[in-house]
């Protein structure tokens, strides 16, 4: 019996292992390439996305998991919080490698749809699980900061 | 890849495909591209004294460049859509280098930044070597610094034949004429837009010494924020592609059963179970290992599970970490090679206080962000890969000799990768040539990306090797350095391979750099290398010999200070009278972070200077403990990398430079315990974390000397300036590293 996603607002079907962790359905069944594969064990963030606007490692969470849910990826990021944040990142010039980015960005908008003014610790306590390895800490937090400001202009 | 490598001979390429059997064509051999042009830097007034014409830095020809149609040479075209396409020859792993080559080209085109695009070069040595090596490829923090004259005199040789075919058109002299963001005009009103002119452009006569600005009249280079990266939009929104994103029709995905210890050697394999799984549509036996093919990852995965191999690792149950150290602390006390002799006229004063002290440092996983991939395709007669082809000549050599095929029927697709720190400079070319093999292993049937999952890239990678050195340093009553006897033990990086042309009688340049030639003052060194063989494979890690190096130099200077009563900054500065670049720096991070003033209790600076890569960065530190725990408060930062050009780009390197080798010093170590790596990811090897990072602050000297290295020159200096405040803080000096060891971090 195939899965039904709801994928940035389209309806995927899949129709194979339900173990299958939604990674990689994300990205070989779907070919939406934007989330990327790190650790495979939800140690590194890099994987990132939203179910029903919650943070989610997708490369430890079955496909079976998110069906009937709401998925959201970089690709279909449109919320007032994720183009802020999309813009202090580009304005920041906060990437270097950029291969953690994409999760990154996605832990720091849901940050910002739950908190429209993060502290330095509530930032802290939500990008914890994205590890940079360019190290591009202090331009994240800064970012975030940047996209704050512009929320609440 | 390393700047000693600016010592291979310039016919190193062909040297290397001569030893390798490599053929160049499969054609009868016929003239190749010629330089066309002279680069034009001959008697330019630009007021920096170190230009100087190299034949090596002659434009070669467009053919590299496709249709412009203005092309008047390989890194540059202007499209009648007013677009400019920089072609950028260096691999961009998060240093900037793209942002910063596509600004050269456009400082001397006045290109309009918003109008500017980047594309990555083929494979083409004769094209796109790097200046400094010979060979296609990027290291040693040599992308701008070798680029420097070439990209500015491609940018000015467009920019005269847009202009000379202004002056045609318009009947008018080619000095009335200004040409500014991408637009030709003439006091008479004349106007056209570079993409309007580029057709009558393309028909000019490129000039032989197309005139270059002088640093007065720049307004991109060194003119902060002027040229925005351009990757971000597409790094931020999901689009760049790396190699794991490629899509190509039909294309499997192979992972490996890898060696499970290093010197691991195959016995066999069952692989009835592993074609079990659900997409799963090869098994096969690769020099490598054995190879899980499958329609996509997931299932390549689940197929190595399934899959039973046996190994004989007989030969790995020896290799252990802790042997290793004894038996290396062991050689240390030993004589070796010799890599420094005290000098004749060195003072003969007696030291009256010595310092003794054994240093140790681990293997490190480079751990990018990227696992290590590639994809390789055989078709109609040809090999085509993409990948994060950081030395595209030796991957392209390495690629032609596993397919057996002549290198003109081998097309390199070099893409951005997610990181790098050294691994995809690899001279054995370890990631694109599984990928051929496997390629060749399924009859070339459809296009395979082997891909390394996070547990592999970190257990059957090449490291950073463990080191130990000895070090006995002394001062004489007045307090200045009579002393220094210097032991250092650990595998070279250049041994067995295609690098070992660099090592000069019995030294490993990079095993020694930063003890060998310091900023400091140091006619009394006595050094000695000892450089075991390993079944572990060697590689440089973002900065080299200095990751190490740096640490014992800096942290023993300090102690030698505290030993003759000196402040350590003033120590250092006295030593330093042939390096006035290093005291500048030195100086500059200790006025910006306030060294000697009281900090609140509990909080202690560190200092340290370190030359690498031709700059010179000093880092200061402010460290504070809790209940034994360390916290790195603060990093300021002073750099001298000669021209600054793009100085947001050096900015992030410096603060990624912090980061990366604070990671390292916190909490990085692969042990071996019988051959394995205990560690395997993230979980074990830790990398540092947002809450973790400290404040950074990056001064840059200005300067007109020429530009030198950024992407691995901030790392050298992080650790000991940590390290020397940790000591202030009371804690015993750290000698083994990283500092999960001492408990001074949690782990």
């Amino acid at each position: 019996m195939p899965i039904t996603l709801d994928v940035n607002g389209t309806r995927r079907e899949f129709d194979g292992d339900p173990e299958t962790p939604l990674l990689w359905v994300i990205r070989e069944e779907l070919g939406l390439t934007g989330t990327k594969y790190g650790c495979g064990i939800a140690q590194c963030g890099a994987c990132t996305v939203h179910v029903d606007g919650q943070t989610l490692r997708s490369c430890s969470a079955p496909v079976s998991a998110a069906a009937g849910r709401r998925v959201t990826t970089i690709e279909g990021l449109s919320s007032r919080a994720a183009k802020a944040v999309q813009k202090a990142w580009v304005d920041l010039d906060v990437v270097q490698c950029g291969y953690c980015q994409s999760g990154q960005i996605m832990s720091a908008t849901a940050l910002l749809e739950k908190k429209p003014k993060p502290s330095d610790t509530d930032i802290d306590h939500a990008m914890a699980g994205n590890i940079c390895r360019c190290a591009t800490y202090q331009r994240i937090r800064a970012a975030i900061h940047a996209a704050s400001a512009q929320l609440a202009a | 890849m390393h700047p000693l490598m600016n010592r291979l001979h310039p016919d190193v390429q062909r040297r290397l495909m001569e030893g390798l059997g490599v053929e160049e064509s499969s054609a009868p051999l016929v003239s190749r591209r010629v330089f066309l042009q002279s680069a034009g830097a001959t008697g330019l007034a630009i007021g920096f004294g170190w230009l100087s014409p190299a034949a090596d830095a002659a434009l070669p020809s467009a053919e590299g460049a496709g249709t412009g149609p203005l092309a008047p040479n390989a890194f540059v075209r202007v499209g009648t859509d007013n677009l400019v396409t920089v072609i950028c020859k260096h691999h961009e792993m998060g240093q900037g280098n793209t942002t910063g080559l596509a600004s050269l080209v456009a400082e001397e085109l006045d290109a309009d930044w918003s109008l500017v695009r980047t594309e990555y070069a083929p494979s083409d040595a004769n094209l796109y070597k790097n200046l400094a090596f010979g060979m296609q490829g990027t290291g040693g923090s040599s992308a701008i610094s070798n680029s420097f004259l070439q990209y500015r005199s491609a940018g000015a040789t467009a920019r005269a034949m847009l202009v000379a075919a202004a002056a045609d058109a318009w009947k008018v002299p080619a000095s009335e004429i200004k040409a500014s963001k991408s637009t030709l005009t003439h006091a008479s009103g004349r106007r056209a837009t570079y993409g309007e002119m580029a057709t009558a452009a393309s028909r000019q006569t490129p000039p032989e010494n197309p005139p270059l600005k002088s640093a007065a009249q720049f307004t991109f280079i060194g003119k902060d924020r002027s040229t925005p990266r351009v990757d971000s939009p597409s790094k931020c929104n999901g689009t760049a592609i790396y190699t794991i994103d490629v899509k190509l029709p039909g294309l499997l995905t192979a992972v490996l059963a890898w060696p499970p210890s290093f010197g691991a050697k195959l016995v066999s394999f069952d692989a009835a179970d592993a074609k079990k799984v659900k997409g799963v549509t090869d098994v096969v036996e690769v020099p490598e290992g054995v190879a899980v093919v499958a329609t996509g990852t997931w299932a390549a995965l689940q197929g190595r599970r399934a899959l039973k191999v046996q190994w004989d690792e007989s030969a790995s149950t020896d290799l252990d970490s802790e042997t290793l150290l004894a038996r290396y602390r062991t050689q240390a006390t030993q004589p070796g090679t010799p890599f420094a002799k005290p000098a004749t006229s060195a003072t003969s004063s007696s030291p009256v206080k010595t310092v003794e002290a054994v240093y140790e440092f681990p293997f490190l996983a480079h751990a990018t962000m990227e696992p290590m991939n590639c994809v390789a395709w055989l078709h109609d007669g040809m090999l085509e890969t993409w990948s994060g082809h950081q030395f595209p000549s030796f991957d392209h050599m390495l690629a032609a000799k596993a397919a057996g095929l002549p290198m003109d029927k081998v097309k390199l697709h070099t893409l951005v990768s997610g990181g790098s720190f050294g691994r995809r400079a690899n001279a054995f070319s370890d990631f694109t040539v599984v990928a051929v093999n496997v390629a060749k292993a399924i009859g070339g049937r459809a296009p395979v990306r082997v891909q390394f999952s996070r547990e592999d890239d970190t257990g059957a990678g090449f490291y950073r090797p463990m080191y130990v050195h000895a070090v006995k340093a002394g001062i004489d009553a007045q307090g200045r350095l009579a002393l220094w006897e210097h032991s250092i033990v650990g595998q070279s990086i250049m041994a067995g391979g295609p690098m070992a042309m660099m090592i000069k009688d019995g030294i490993d340049p990079t095993s020694v750099e930063g003890v060998d030639k310091t900023i400091y003052d140091l006619p009394m060194m006595a050094g000695t290398l000892h450089s075991p063989t390993l079944a572990v494979r060697p590689l440089w890690w973002r900065s080299v010999g200095n990751t190490h190096t740096a640490y014992v130099m800096e942290t023993m200077i300090d102690e030698l200070a505290v030993a003759a009563g000196r402040d350590p900054l003033a120590f250092r500065l006295a030593l330093l009278d042939k390096s006035p670049r290093a005291a500048a720096v030195l100086k500059l991070a200790a006025e910006k972070a306030g060294w000697g003033k009281s900090r609140r209790a509990g909080v202690a600076q560190g200092i340290a200077v370190h030359e690498s890569f031709d700059s010179f960065v000093a880092q200061v530190a402010d460290v504070s403990m809790r209940n034994g725990k360390i916290k790195v408060e603060r990093v300021v930062c002073a750099v001298d990398c000669g021209v600054a050009v793009n100085p947001d780009v050096i900015r992030a390197q410096m603060e990624g430079c912090i980061g990366f080798a604070l990671s390292a010093l916190y909490y990085s170590e692969i042990e071996l315990k019988a051959g394995r790596a205990v560690q395997r990811n993230f979980d074990t090897y830790r990398a540092m974390r947002i809450h973790e990072m400290p404040k950074v602050e990056v001064h840059i000297v200005p300067s007109t000397e020429k530009p030198t290295g950024v992407g691995e020159p901030g790392v050298p200096p992080l650790a000991p300036a940590v390290a020397n405040a940790v000591a202030k803080l009371g804690a015993p000096r750290v000698r083994r590293l990283p500092f999960t060891r001492a408990g001074l971090v949690e782990t």
